[in-house]
């Protein structure tokens, strides 16, 4: 089981800020590959990968990084604070 | 060092005081506060949403970094979450160090990289619409000199 949190207008389109899952993805690809054949509002918030960013337990991290012992995964677009 | 994140206001003046009054043989301070500004067809309010678990994180090795780079008697950050009316003081950064070229290095540092690494989401919001804040290449770029 993998806790997915959703932040910004990515937790907008998916409609929820958090889920957990059982999924079998080896990757942080592999996952969004897996969520945005789930439901077209997945597809639609992870259509442009190069838009969004990723952290796994709670550091940024890369789309390609694996998810071996990875408790959360957080999706959100670019940071926008200060 | 400290590291605030929190909903309620905070008073800049008091904040810098109470920053200063511990800063024991500190020969400069700098201090830099962001606002919430006003946008093109009125800013009614400002939403600031973030990451609870990784924004106290993110910002400590932010603080860490910038405690290694420059000799600093202390470091305070302070950022808001949460609705926020405009002209509110959103952030502030202060830095203290012996001279002024640290104080202010360090503080545009932790500046630079609580815009674009720092898991804060803004969302402005005026009488007809809404709309998150892109983020900018510029703020990226920023990184790049550090």
């Amino acid at each position: 089981m993998i806790d997915i949190l959703y932040f910004a207008w990515v937790r907008e389109r998916i409609g929820l800020p958090r889920e957990r899952i059982d999924t079998q993805a080896a990757t942080v690809n592999d996952l969004v590959a897996e969520l945005s054949a789930r439901e077209e509002r997945y597809a639609v918030a992870f259509a442009d990968r190069a838009a969004l960013r990723v952290a796994l337990d709670q550091e940024l991290s890369e789309f390609s990084a694996p998810l071996d012992g990875v408790r959360e995964v957080a999706f959100f677009p670019p940071m926008t604070g200060g | 060092m400290s590291v605030r994140i929190q909903a309620e206001p905070f008073d800049l003046g008091a904040e810098a005081n109470a920053f200063a009054a511990a800063q024991a043989g500190a020969g400069a301070i700098v201090t830099f506060t962001g606002l919430v500004r006003d946008i093109a067809g009125g800013l009614q309010a400002m939403e600031i949403e973030h990451y609870p678990g990784m924004t106290q994180k993110a910002i400590s090795a932010m603080v860490d970094q910038a405690v290694l780079r420059w000799h600093l008697t202390g470091v305070l950050v302070i950022h808001r979450h949460g609705r926020l009316a405009m002209s509110e003081p959103i952030m502030m950064v202060a830095t203290a160090a012996s001279h002024r070229a640290e104080a202010f290095a360090a503080a545009e540092f932790l500046m630079d990289y609580l815009k674009s690494r720092a898991p804060f989401w803004k969302k402005e919001i005026t009488a007809t619409s809404s709309g998150w804040v892109a983020s900018k290449d510029t703020d990226e770029q920023a990184l790049s000199r550090w």
